[in-house]
């Protein structure tokens, strides 16, 4: 089938077969952030954004897509090494494999939610799975980053 | 005050950016894209013979390179546990077999082009099973009349006490003082009955593999995996080729917590492409990673506890009972530390015993999970402490103050080792600070409904295996002075490669950043055992202290060479080679690039360490939590930690251990179970079906470091990475306790137990 | 994962619905559960092309189309005040943002699941669906119905002088639940919806005059629906919770 779309804001036509998964899709195009966990919705690795708002690769059908916008790491180099120094300063990345699905729903609760509490922070991103941490240095990595981005907004 | 540079620092992980910059840095990420793709039949019964199988019309299938039974494999067994050669794990395995053991087990591999033909073939192979009784219950095992390893070529490499014709895996008893005479003389005893449950590591990564065929016709292995060197071992014994023909490379990888360091899945690529000279690659589904994988040893641990009135804890009498599964890896390991970790925690009782058994059943095989057994021991033995205290009518924390073991205390459990480094009992004073547990212990009634208590428990571990272990890096000097540290320990995201790089940094006196670390090739990198048995940083370390020593050396007498002066005069300073006994002095940067100009001095070292002594990291950890009286429901509230690693190498990479493992230990405490339907299938074969904790689950944590100095120890480091799960399964059945009266012997805790025990029920 | 020979994005109703009579043939809402079916499809019919993805409220209802995704369910300010928070409630802990940013409530409510939060609470209100041949349907009669060809196009909310609670009871914060409860008080009546039995959602519809005693109310209600056991909790356990969770959720309600 022929779809058309902007991976990153570079637009990609290509002929694909009818059940190609947007996450194989993905990864097929050079957008090796993206990582598979699972195969039944529940670990998040998978998270990209469609048209802005954070989806699940794995599920959302590549069709779908077509003639929209989708948004990998890859297409958010600065931010996410912004992000990721402060969960590098936590030693909360770790092994890694959770990270661009986790600051993939970072950046979008970032724009989603002005002031987030504890609670919002928590229930937001409890769709991505992590193993290594147990979520506490992340949750310091975020209260911090989101910190910081307060303070240089208030600065400007 | 620090009085290193590097060395106790929180320094970043010289990965970090590429990891959250999402690099392609993984196993899938990097293979050739035409890669065969792999996938397994596996069997949909517990135990079978394959009477007869067809593959004739499923090799028609157009993409199709091969399909291997087990009429093509050869008849070398082996074992798939990542341990020192010889083994303790049985030869119980092959390729493939006539027999199969489990529901998962391998049936035939498929190879083709792409995932939709393999899949296709898959549904094409044509099997006829004999159907055979299976046993699913392992407390029925031992001796029963069916075997689930009859062959005659099964073998045993170790004295570990197996037996296949009685289903039996290992077998070891131990004891010390009079045993007896000890329990007659209390007062008080507590015996009981624990049930741990099966938990997998569930890393993000599943298990992967990729193998190629290099220019020089060998095979190399790019595997997703914690025992680098084990892997050519035992894909060379599976294949029956010479060790010389593997190559094993490990890159970053996505977890393992011990699921890695059993070779799951390597030996399937490694045939395909040493058949077929085609690249392949093998990555696990979740559901496989779920099914068919290495899981925690479900075990039954009866336990006799003693003391008298005075609370001094005269006794010990361990008997554990471990399930296998279908396969021996780890078993007759893991189950020791059940008893010779978990019993050190009293080292002053008179006298212990500790029995075991580890038997086989029809589930899939168990293997290495952090905690490796102990996690299971401490369970048991940290909750039948605090059922001791009731008994007696004291605070559990007082009577863990009287009996637990203190520096310089020999621990008969443990193998008589002494304590050379101990700071149990402050890790216990402080962290009852932090709970505030004087004020809270054992409960406050919320008048809502709700009761909130405490709850705490102490662990052990270990460094190393003792004896056994080796770890062993390279370093050498490149120009202008900057070095390169080669490293056979692998990496699974706890950052051991920044921590040996920060000891280098300090031993050579020099910036984290001018030492550069890889990953691990199995033709490059110097041996190490692997990263296991929580042993990197204290044995690898070690190695990275005397190849530091020793390059230092070289360097200095290659400065004093250069300058003509006498090398018994000079010393480094990081910097230079300066002449003692005046000013001169040589930059490492002149010496660094002389030495790549007409010169025979290679300014490189390597040295090998293992220890005779495994000094056990301990720890203390208490929870606050809210029970629902109505319905039985755990609210988690707070839990705080104090761990004596000795030195903290890296105090945030340290922190996140400490905070990950308490995650996993409180997964495993409240809901983390694989569960088996009477067929033998499991149920927990998704993270739909088998749930681990979300960030919604957990409870804020504060970590705290009590260090004591390891004497034998890189910079006094023990370690970390395994003891943090410990004390959440103990710590919270015990909070339970003093919150409703209810005592959980068998995990996990759910809502549903903890009401029926308010009810009386069961 | 989701396997076909064919996608296809319909341009009307009818054609979704010509599509849908082959057997082979299924209509995709979010993909989270039809990927999980192993199974070879013809075509798989996508309507996201309809307008089905809008919330229409006007005075005396709300229409949701079958596209609408959960996560847009869940921040719907209309639906949120009506419900006093309750939709927010029974959708929040379903497995984390993103997926519920992916899956549609046409998909959810269609599937007629035993575990589902969705249908628990909306067969608590005075709600229908909107099917393409069969016409509006009472949720409560939807839910009993046999799996047929027809498409459910929109779900429809009558506004009633409804105070609506939700309460669920999970072993882990996002899996499927032990048991479901919504509850309707209202108009001289009282609705109380039971679900992941673990069989679906039920309703039990009483007059107001049940409540005055509440601890009793609970009971009774609790025992009339019949549950099972499963690895997540055993039938006395369920039944248990649902008492506990009606009696909660009615004084929640009472006492707002």
């Amino acid at each position: 089938m022929e779809i058309k779309l902007w991976i990153n804001d570079k637009l990609i036509t290509d002929n694909v077969e009818p059940d190609m998964p947007m996450l194989e899709f993905l990864r097929d195009k050079g957008c090796l952030s993206v990582k598979r966990g699972c195969e039944t919705s529940n670990c998040g690795l998978c998270t990209v954004w469609l048209e802005g708002k954070p989806v699940l690769s794995c599920t959302m059908p590549l069709m779908r897509a077509n003639k929209k916008h989708i948004t990998t790491l890859e297409g958010l180099r600065k931010e996410a090494a912004e992000f990721g120094a402060f969960l590098a300063d936590e030693g909360a990345d770790q092994c890694g494999y959770c990270n661009p699905g986790f600051i993939m729903n970072v950046l979008a609760l970032e724009r989603d939610i002005e002031d987030p509490t504890d609670e919002d922070i928590k229930e937001y991103l409890s769709g991505n799975l992590c193993r290594c941490t147990g979520y506490t240095g992340q949750f310091r990595a975020v209260k911090k980053y989101l910190a910081h981005k307060r303070s240089v907004k208030a600065d400007e | 005050m620090n009085e290193y540079k590097a060395v106790n620092r929180p320094v970043r992980k010289k990965d970090a950016m590429a990891l959250v910059t999402g690099k392609p840095v993984y196993c899938d990420d990097i293979a050739p894209k035409d890669c065969l793709i792999i996938k397994l039949l596996r069997s949909p019964h517990p135990h079978a013979l394959i009477e007869a199988i067809d593959t004739s019309i499923a090799e028609k299938v157009p993409g199709i390179e091969a399909i291997f039974t087990y009429k093509d494999v050869p008849n070398n067994r082996f074992t798939m546990a990542g341990q020192t050669y010889p083994e303790a794990s049985p030869y119980d395995r092959l390729i493939l077999e006539r027999r199969l053991r489990y529901v998962g087990d391998p049936v035939a591999i498929v190879a083709g082009e792409n995932e939709k033909a393999v899949d296709k073939a898959l549904k094409l192979i044509k099997v006829k099973y004999e159907i055979l009784e299976p046993i699913l219950d392992f407390t029925k095992a031992k001796d029963n009349a069916i075997l689930i390893h009859p062959e005659d070529n099964w073998a045993s490499l170790c004295p570990v006490g197996a037996d296949n014709k009685r289903n039996l895996c290992a077998h070891e008893e131990s004891e010390n003082g009079d045993l007896e005479k000890a329990f007659s003389k209390c007062d008080v005893i507590v015996e009981q009955t624990y049930h741990t449950q099966a938990n997998q590591q569930a890393m993000m990564e599943t298990f992967r593999a990729y193998a190629t065929m290099d220019v020089y016709s060998r095979l190399t292995i790019v595997s997703s995996t914690q025992i680098t060197f084990h892997v050519r071992r035992i894909v060379a014994t599976a294949l029956g080729i010479p060790k010389t023909d593997i190559r094993v490379i490990k890159p970053r990888i996505g977890g393992g917590f011990g699921a890695k360091q059993t070779a799951i899945m390597e030996v399937y690529p490694a045939f395909v492409t040493y058949k077929t000279g085609k690249n392949s690659k093998l990555v696990f589904t979740r559901e496989e990673s779920q099914t068919a994988s290495s899981p925690r040893h479900e075990m039954e641990i009866k336990l006799k506890i003693g003391a008298t009135n005075d609370g001094i804890i005269r006794a010990l009498d361990m008997y554990t009972l471990s399930n296998t599964g279908a396969y021996g890896e780890h078993g007759p390991t893991t189950v020791g530390l059940t008893g010779h970790k978990a019993l050190a925690l009293y080292s002053r009782a008179e006298a212990y015993r500790f029995v075991y058994d580890v038997v086989y059943s029809n589930v899939m095989s168990a293997g290495a999970y952090r905690g490796y057994g102990a996690t299971q021991g401490m369970f048991a033995v940290e909750s039948a402490v605090d059922e001791l205290a009731h008994k007696l009518d004291m605070d559990p924390t007082k009577l863990r103050e009287i009996n637990i073991t203190k520096e310089g205390d020999v621990m008969p459990a443990y193998y008589g080792e002494t304590a050379n480094s101990c700071a149990l009992d402050r890790c216990l004073d402080k962290v009852k600070k932090m709970i505030d547990w004087d004020n809270k212990y054992p409960a406050k009634d919320m008048g809502n409904g709700k009761i909130r208590s405490v709850g705490l428990a102490l662990a052990i571990q270990g460094s190393c295996i003792s004896n056994l272990d080796v770890g062993s890096v390279a370093l050498k000097v490149n120009d202008d002075g900057f070095y390169s540290l080669m490293i056979g320990a692998s990496d699974m995201g706890t950052g051991c490669d920044t921590i040996l790089a920060q000891m280098a940094a300090d031993c050579m006196c020099c910036d984290v950043d001018n030492i550069v670390v890889q990953g691990v090739d199995t033709d490059s990198s110097p041996y190490d055992s692997g990263s296991y048995a929580s042993s990197t940083t204290y044995i690898t370390g070690m190695a990275v202290v005397k190849t530091c020593a020793s390059l230092t050396e070289k360097i200095k007498k290659y400065g004093a060479l250069l300058m003509g002066w006498d090398a018994n005069d000079v010393d480094f300073n990081g910097k230079e080679v300066y002449k003692i006994s005046s000013d001169e002095k040589i930059s490492l940067k002149d010496i660094a690039n002389s030495s790549m100009c007409n010169s025979t001095n290679a300014l490189y070292a390597s040295e090998g360490h293992a220890s005779p002594v495994s000094p056990p990291p301990f720890m203390a950890g208490a929870v606050e939590l809210e029970v629902d009286k109505e319905t039985g429901k755990i609210e988690l509230i707070d839990y705080k930690a104090v761990v004596d690693c000795g030195t903290v190498i890296n105090p945030n990479l340290a922190r996140v251990q400490t905070e990950g493992g308490i995650g996993q230990g409180i997964g495993m405490a409240l809901y983390e179970d694989i569960n088996y339907n009477d067929k033998g299938v499991t149920r927990s074969n998704s993270f739909m079906q088998y749930k681990i904790p979300t960030r919604q689950d957990i409870c804020p944590v504060e970590v705290e470091f009590e260090p004591s100095y390891e004497p034998t120890g890189p910079f006094g480091a023990k370690s970390i990475g395994e003891i943090v799960i410990n004390t959440p399964p103990p710590a919270i059945a015990n909070a339970v306790e003093n919150a409703v009266g209810v005592r959980i012997r068998e995990l996990p805790i759910t809502s549903e137990k903890i009401f029926r025990g308010i009810n009386n029920e069961d | 994962m989701l396997r076909c020979n064919d996608y296809i994005f319909a341009e009307s109703l009818e054609e979704a619905y010509k599509l849908n009579q082959k057997k082979n043939n299924v209509i995709v809402g979010g993909n989270g559960w039809l990927k999980l079916r192993k199974r070879q499809w013809g075509t798989v019919i996508d309507l996201s092309g309809l307008g089905l993805d809008k919330i229409d409220e006007n005075d005396e209802e709300f229409r949701i189309g079958a596209m609408v995704c959960l996560s847009d369910l869940e921040n719907h300010k209309g639906l949120d005040k009506y419900t006093c928070g309750a939709v927010k409630d029974s959708l929040k802990h379903i497995v984390g943002t993103q997926f519920r940013n992916t899956v549609t409530v046409g998909g959810s409510i269609y599937g007629r699941f035993g575990f589902s939060d969705v249908l628990s609470i909306f067969m608590a209100m005075d709600s229908y669906v909107e099917l393409y041949k069969g016409g509006i349907v009472v949720m409560s009669e939807f839910a009993k119905m046999p799996y047929d060809r027809d498409i459910l196009v929109n779900i429809i909310i009558k506004k009633k002088p409804l105070k609506i609670g939700y309460s669920s009871f999970r072993n882990q914060s996002t899996d499927f639940p032990v048991v479901t409860c919504a509850v309707a008080i209202g108009e001289g009546r009282i609705a109380t919806v039971v679900g992941a039995r673990p069989s679906k959602a039920d309703i039990r519809t009483d007059s107001a005059e049940a409540l005055e005693d509440i601890n009793d109310y609970a009971i009774k209600t609790a025992k009339s629906f019949d549950y099972q056991s499963n690895m997540r909790a055993s039938a006395e356990y369920r039944e248990h919770i649902a008492k506990v969770l009606i009696k909660r959720t009615v004084e929640r309600i009472i006492n707002n």
